[in-house]
């Protein structure tokens, strides 16, 4: 009787201790977890469709990086986790598996996504579980100029200035080009590109004509029409922020009837396929890389652990390391530096999802290349390396020569403003200031 | 209007020759998914499939051969060898042990079987290939280009793409149509496609005939991604957009018309390399759009037969 009575009063304290809790996590303070068994991760990304191209390396990236990180201790003497969920059936079926991942899984962050569309999606959700949601890859604007997300940072870069370095680029290395003609795949990331590099030429060097604008259906494998079309316009300048399968297809075709010889291509994210290129991508064009983190980056910021990563992957998938391989590296590095900056404030002590994020708010964190910090909106800085297309015996394919680096803070829009309204601000000069050969 | 014409009448005649050969590609792709539908009465899915796996084997035995030796001139040939592989190790495989299951269900299970198979066919190729673009030009580069005169200056096309794709296009109609009509097994095919019952009861090898035509379909769908492996790169969903496309010629044309999906793969051709020239944002809906309005006009497409309901 006496048992049952202590029983009962362990109970109804329990119970009201639990009650409390959930009270106190409903105004805000949460939880204090033990240290887990495991750091579980949920990654978003494409492991199936024509952005293949990009998720299926970024995803063996998080691989060799997560076998590096847990033979080295893990983080926090925590083992990490992946656990991978396919982009490609589309936006409705993330935003369910973002809720598994969450709810199921009990993962302690999410990594999403590449597509703009996705990230989108999962940040409202990121704000409504309270869960950490690195967006590892994906380039739209949109994410923190028109929401408060505070749970959701961007461990690289964004459209804004991975559009604006190649232009400035241009205007620095051809500036008496007088039209142009923009070649993007027909959906957000090739309109929104467009308007964005369309705002910053205008406010910079006004007049320029533009003599097309073709948008040619998503994954398409036929560019002969409107290589027709761009060789019979002769621009100037034809812009295409057109990736994988696609952009390859279009420079060979572009190549093989000599359009690259009448007209300078301007190709922002053109690294990711310049080893599918090889040879068959002409010098002398204006190549991006969504970043800093060219394998021939003349002063990187740490160069044996660029050699080390580049060498690692190649000899463990036999492939070169394009960007998002080294997107996934960024994110796993931020998320190694936000743990260690939220242990070491609470004292050892493991965080938990709100301590999580705040550590990732203001965090330095090192690349290879660079260090990057993420602002107060949840953006990351991270610089631009534009150059042109060259080849010499020490790759098989083409890389950049003649290189300027930008850095983030001053082609970036800042906080609380609209990049499209910001670019129209831009004047003529910035192409001198804003960035310095390397 | 004449203005308009004296202004314009040139980059209509270029419009006309990328036109030409789009048309090329979609008719070859096509035209096996027509021939299949028509016979079968199976709406194959997987057909994306066969064109896809069908560049990639041409891309990859060209690298493999030209690695080896192989002289440059036989590249064109090698398409050809490596969609009669596919089609002829694939087709018969797909038709006997799974197609032969379903002739007698529901169209919607069916349409669900050959889907399945579809996204089998997806992921086998990412297992074989893998996800980065896979490319092998040696066809396209092997016959240069061909300079075509346009106001004082000239545009440089492919040969590849102003001869070659056209001329195997029109040889496989020509072909098609005499095979269909001038011989014994064709005869048999197009008398399986008009009335399958009374054909089966005139004593006609029924289960052969299916066979023989999904294999051919098969060949035709591979022989279509061959050809275009010179100038694309490929990569996972190349046959998805393929299909979308190939399913929109079927039902303009009519069931089992091969002129009809060649006059509808040219009308499809030419109208989205003049939306490109004079409308770009219409490129996307041209095929769309004419096949909704076919089929306002004529729901049999443009050259099928109103079918009586039989009860």
């Amino acid at each position: 009787m006496t048992t049952s009575s202590s029983l009962s009063r362990r109970s109804v304290l329990a119970g009201a201790a639990t009650s409390g809790s959930l009270l106190m996590a409903g105004s805000g303070a949460e939880a204090q977890p033990a240290k887990p068994a495991e750091l579980k991760i949920g990654i978003t990304t494409f492991l199936s469709g024509p952005a293949s191209v990009f998720g299926v390396p970024a995803k063996q990236a998080a691989e060799m990086l997560t076998d590096q990180i847990n033979a080295a201790g893990g983080i926090g003497g925590v083992p990490i986790r992946p656990i991978f969920v396919d982009e490609g059936p589309g936006t409705e079926h993330l935003v369910g598996e973002f809720r598994r991942l969450v709810q199921s899984e009990g993962v302690h962050v999410v990594f999403a996504s590449i597509s703009s569309g996705s990230c989108l999606a999962c940040t409202p959700l990121s704000d409504e579980l309270r869960k950490t949601t690195v967006l590892w890859d994906c380039g739209t604007q949109r994410i923190f100029e028109e929401g408060n997300h505070p749970f959701a940072f961007r461990t690289q870069g964004y459209g804004t200035p991975e559009v604006l370095a190649p232009l400035l680029y241009l205007l620095k290395h051809k500036p008496d080009f007088r039209s142009i003609a923009v070649i993007n795949q027909d959906y957000a990331w090739g309109r929104d590109s467009w308007e964005l590099w369309k705002a910053g030429m205008d406010a910079m060097k006004p007049g320029v004509r533009v003599v097309a604008e073709l948008f040619p259906r998503f994954n398409s494998t036929d560019f002969s029409t409107e290589i027709t079309r761009l060789l019979a316009l002769r621009p100037d300048v034809i812009l295409s922020t057109s990736w994988g399968g696609e952009l390859v297809t279009l420079v060979r075709q572009a190549s093989e009837r000599r359009l690259m010889e009448r007209s300078l291509m301007v190709l922002p994210v053109a690294e990711a396929s310049m080893p599918s290129l090889g040879r068959n991508m002409p010098a002398g064009h204006i190549i991006g890389s969504r970043g800093d983190h060219w394998i021939n980056h003349p002063r990187p910021r740490d160069k044996a652990s660029l050699d080390r990563f580049t060498a690692a992957y190649q000899a463990r998938f036999n492939q070169p390391s394009i960007y998002p391989c080294h997107h996934m590296a960024q994110a796993l590095s931020a998320l190694q530096a936000a743990y260690n900056k939220a242990i070491a404030a609470k004292g050892g002590g493991w965080p938990n999802d709100q301590e999580l994020a705040a550590a990732f708010r203001g965090l330095t964190f090192d690349t290879p290349t660079a260090t990057i910090t993420i602002r107060e909106d949840g953006q990351g800085l991270e610089d631009q390396i534009v150059g042109l297309s060259s080849f010499s015996s020490a790759y098989p394919y083409a890389v950049p020569e003649k290189m300027m680096l930008y850095p983030a803070a001053g082609i970036s829009a800042p906080v609380g403003q609209k990049s499209v309204d910001w670019l129209k601000t831009l004047r003529a000069g910035m192409e001198n200031t804003a960035g310095s050969a390397i | 209007m004449y203005g308009w014409f004296e202004e314009n009448g040139l980059l209509l005649g270029l419009a006309l020759l990328d036109g030409l050969a789009y048309a090329a590609l979609v008719f070859m792709v096509a035209v096996g998914l027509n021939l299949v539908f028509g016979v079968l009465r199976v709406l194959n899915v997987a057909h994306g499939s066969l064109y896809a796996i069908g560049a990639y084997t041409a891309a990859s035995l060209g690298l493999f051969l030209s690695a080896r030796g192989l002289p440059e001139w036989a590249s064109l040939a090698v398409l050809v060898v490596a969609a009669a592989l596919v089609g002829g190790i694939l087709g018969p495989l797909i038709e006997r042990l799974l197609l032969r299951r379903i002739y007698a269900q529901e169209p919607v299970l069916q349409l669900l079987v050959t889907f399945a198979l579809f996204m089998i066919l997806e992921d086998a190729q990412k297992l074989i290939w893998g996800t980065q673009p896979v490319q092998n030009d040696a066809a396209m580069r092997l016959l240069g280009n061909f300079d075509v005169p346009f106001a004082g200056d000239f545009i440089p096309f492919t040969a590849y793409q102003l001869f070659v794709l056209p001329g195997v296009a029109v040889a496989t109609l020509v072909g098609l149509a005499w095979f269909l009509r001038r011989t014994l097994t064709g005869r048999v095919i197009v008398a399986v496609t008009t009335d399958r019952e009374a054909a089966t009861a005139m004593g006609i090898d029924a289960s052969r005939i299916y066979l023989l035509t999904f294999t051919f379909g098969a060949v035709l769908a591979a022989l279509g991604g061959a050809l275009s492996s010179p100038t694309a790169s490929l990569v996972p969903g190349v046959g998805a957009q393929t299909i979308v496309l190939s399913f929109a010629v079927v039902a303009t044309a009519g069931l089992g018309q091969i002129e009809g999906a060649a006059l509808t793969a040219l009308m499809i051709g030419l109208s989205r390399s003049i939306a490109v020239y004079f409308m770009p944002e219409a490129e996307v809906l041209t095929p769309y759009l004419i096949m909704v309005a076919v089929l306002l006009i004529r729901p049999q497409g443009l050259f099928g037969a109103a079918e009586t309901r039989r009860v």
